[in-house]
């Protein structure tokens, strides 16, 4: 009875949505008020209706009603209760009202903070977002209903797939799809922008905080997502270029470039197009992640469906959203790069250029992953695309962004002499040449120059954004004051991107120091990687509530001293009849130590791989600080204040 | 120089720097293109010497011979027409087993054996690489595949 209320709130959600959409629109033709507000409610009323059917979904899982075909496939009476939660998004169906109810949850937002916008933008965002609803609900029902019984109910479930009963899985998905979602609303914006044909800074001010909260979330699944990788894949990988991976780092990617243009059309006025034009495609590319990864036309952990029907159907969305909203854009929108006007040297020339590489570089990895695909749809060949390729080209991409990175967020608006930003950021400069040059003598191997590039410029940013948090702050009469009265943008700015320093130097670091080793070892051996000596102690069993595993003890010395003891596992999962690598890892800020079983080979020898991981967790850490960075912007005082009359007056006024 | 000369060479100079970013991206990626070939294409002289490819067929049961003092393996791979001889030296992944489906990374030697640098298998006992059901000529069920490199 209870899951058949849940799909009966799904089918009055869908009710609703259409209303979310049809009355602004019969509002707007007709130039009435009253249809205009019959917006919000039912868009409030569709976020009631989906986290109610959401909650039954998630009372079918921990009451194992394994009637229910999606729970029956999904779930087990072993699996403990944690992942019975997590296991209603672990696969397709359950993922997508996850999808729909958190797209509720955002236009809900939305409608909280909308008396600041004009009753009829406000409209014609709700509608939007309601349009979207509409098409993701409408694909759920027809081709992946989780309410769906079967008939007769098994008596036990097919178990959740072991590669995601575990932490990393009840957060990953919920925090990147708060990020692919939380673009749509931007999205509405923009289109409400061209539907009522006013592009004014007062429609950037609102989007502003909209796309800083989503890119954050976003970037904070991202980064749980290749944390996730490291520890549960068990073999040590945090970033493989996976299609799938990129179908997350798109949306990310563009989405830097969009919250980067906003502040400018903000500011000054400028980029209008251009910004409305990555807003639709910040939108898009996330609309094609989840077509990649839902039609199943990749093969990959996430990859749940292979019904032929789902993919046609989210195609059709995508090509609905891309293509009418493009339309609209060639219709409505005027010539890009118009609006507030700028020196050759300037920060806007610097945020241009920042947009421009940061657009190729999406481009660059969308040519990676969609032409295999299209290639083998059309019967033309199976290709892949290596990461060399990822790597190279888009490691290249990040040097001239990063340098501009540097001056960008010193030069001035509007007019900028290069001779003043020179005398600014010469010490900037100079340290990171240093460090380059240090690291250059010190680093051997092969990653010796992409090493020393990539901490020069980590240093480079680093570097100037104190310079720029000095010369804000040295002048006054108390600095310490000061620093602690700048806005929170500037500050999150700061954050954010000394952030990005520390992903590079991450990235670079553990790429060029990490030892990996494949050994042969039994109780009783051990092997020297540098400094630490890996000692294989004991193999035991272990039994744990849903699976049974072979466990291994090993201890770490260093200098004879003991550092820690790991004990790696290879699972077996009973149910789904399945062997799991389950990774013994030491974390350390500067390096992580990591033993995973292989296979048994013979008697009590086992094929084991010895990591040593360095300065992995900065990789990571890097990406928690320009979420810190987007929360703090977004949070900023000058979007909390609602928009000042003038403002509003001046959209009025700009009436076509 | 008058505004109007100032920006037709900056728009000059994106246009060129635009090139030639997108001639050197082209080339990159032509570089690291990887094709699949079937055990079939393989013996026919199809796939090539010098250039990394992917293969993919079935592990032909008790194929697989190890070592007995490093973790260098071998086994048979078949597209139930042709086979070919694969030698890999690390951790298999997981689901490695004889008579499943697998794809696996690398380059064809002088003498024949393809040396892979990676070999891919699925977490599902009745995988089959969509590449493999294809070169077997029948359709498989999609999944997961997980990695294994040296």
């Amino acid at each position: 009875m209870i899951p058949e209320i849940g799909l009966f709130l799904c089918l009055l959600a869908l009710a609703l949505a259409s209303v979310q959409v049809l009355f602004p629109t019969i509002g707007l033709l007709r130039g009435e008020a009253a249809w205009l507000a019959m917006a919000r409610p039912a868009a409030r009323a569709q976020f009631g209706c989906l986290l109610a059917a959401f909650a039954t979904l998630v009372h079918a899982f921990l009451v194992n009603d394994f009637s229910l075909v999606y729970v029956a496939q999904n779930s087990n009476t072993a699996l403990p209760w944690p992942f019975r939660v997590s296991a209603v998004w672990g696969a397709h169906e359950g993922s997508l009202l996850l999808w729909v109810l958190i797209l509720a949850g955002w236009t809900y937002a939305v409608t909280l903070r909308d008396r600041a916008l004009p009753s009829d933008i406000a409209a014609v965002v709700t509608a939007v977002l309601g349009l979207v609803s509409i098409c993701f609900l409408l694909f759920m029902l027809f081709t992946s209903n989780p309410f769906a019984r079967g008939m007769p109910a098994p008596p036990d479930g097919a178990d959740l797939n072991p590669l995601l009963q575990d932490f990393g899985l009840i957060v990953h998905p919920p925090m990147l799809y708060m990020g692919y979602v939380g673009f749509a609303v931007p999205f509405a914006f923009a289109i409400a922008a061209l539907v009522r044909g006013r592009l004014t800074p007062g429609w950037a001010r609102w989007a502003r905080p909209w796309a800083l909260t989503a890119w954050l979330f976003l970037t904070i699944g991202i980064a749980l997502g290749s944390w996730w990788a490291y520890y549960e894949l068990g073999w040590g990988g945090w970033w493989f270029w996976d299609p799938v991976e990129n179908a997350s780092f798109m949306p990310w990617l563009l989405g830097t470039a969009l919250i980067h243009s906003l502040a400018v059309t903000d500011k000054r006025g400028a980029f209008k197009s251009w910004t409305v034009l990555l807003a639709i495609g910040a939108f898009s590319l996330s609309l094609l992640g989840t077509f990649l990864v839902r039609s199943g036309v990749l093969t990959s952990v996430h990859a749940f469906a292979t019904d032929p029907a789902r993919g046609v159907f989210i195609l059709g969305i995508l090509g609905l959203c891309v293509g009418g909203s493009l339309t609209l854009y060639a219709w409505r929108g005027p010539s890009v790069l118009a609006g507030g006007s700028y020196a050759p040297v300037s920060r806007e020339t610097f945020l241009l250029a920042n947009s421009l590489l940061l657009a190729v570089a999406t481009a660059t990895i969308l040519l990676g992953t969609v032409y295999p695909l299209v290639l083998d749809a059309f019967g033309l060949g199976k290709i892949s695309v290596g990461p060399p390729y990822f790597n190279l080209v888009f490691g290249l991409l990040m040097i001239p962004l990063a340098l501009a990175l540097g001056w960008g967020q010193f030069a001035r608006w509007k007019e900028e002499s290069l001779g003043r930003l020179w005398l600014q950021l010469r010490f900037a400069a100079g340290a990171a040449l240093m460090v380059g040059l240090c690291i250059a003598f010190a680093v051997d191997g092969p990653a010796r120059a992409t090493t020393a590039v990539g901490l020069a410029l980590a240093t480079w940013i680093v570097a100037s954004t104190l310079t720029g948090l000095w010369a804000r702050c040295a002048g006054r009469a108390s600095p310490l004051t000061a620093l602690i009265s700048q806005p929170r943008s500037f500050v999150g700015q700061a954050i954010a991107h000394c952030g990005f320093a520390l992903t590079i130097a991450g990235v670079c670091l553990t790429v060029a120091l990490s030892v990996d080793r494949h050994e042969r070892m039994a109780p009783g051996d051990s092997r020297q990687l540098g400094e630490y000596e890996f000692r294989f102690e004991s193999l035991n069993e272990y039994a744990g509530p849903n699976y049974q595993a072979d466990e291994a003890r090993f201890t770490i010395y260093r200098n004879g001293k003991l550092v820690t003891e790991l004990n790696p596992q290879k699972r077996f999962y009973k149910v789904r009849g399945m062997p799991m690598t389950e990774a013994g890892i030491d974390p350390g800020f500067t390096r992580d130590l990591y033993v995973s079983l292989g296979e048994p080979l013979e008697g009590k020898t086992w094929s084991v791989r010895l990591h040593y991981k360095a300065y992995v967790r900065w990789v990571w850490l890097g990406a928690i600080l320009m979420a810190t960075g987007g929360l703090l912007a977004a949070t900023d005082r000058r979007y909390r204040q609602t928009v000042s009359a003038p403002a509003a007056a001046g959209l009025q006024a700009q009436e076509p | 120089m008058t505004p109007r000369r100032k920006r037709m060479l900056v728009i000059g100079l994106l246009v060129v720097g635009m090139g030639l970013a997108t001639a050197l991206i082209l080339q990159a990626f032509n570089e690291n293109l990887m094709y699949f070939y079937s055990p079939t294409d393989v013996q026919a002289g199809k796939a090539p010497e010098a250039r990394d490819f992917r293969i993919g067929g079935l592990v032909v049961v008790g194929s697989v011979q190890r070592a007995t003092d490093k973790l260098a393996v071998e086994f048979t791979l078949s597209d139930l027409k042709q086979e070919v001889v694969v030698r890999y030296e690390g951790i298999l992944p997981d689901l490695f087993r004889e008579g499943q489906g697998i794809v696996a990374n690398g380059k064809l030697g002088p003498d024949g054996v393809f040396a892979a640098r990676e070999v891919l298998a699925k977490h599902d006992e009745n995988y089959m690489p969509p590449e493999v059901a294809d070169a077997l000529g029948r359709p498989g069920p999609d999944a997961t595949l997980t990695r294994s490199t040296p």
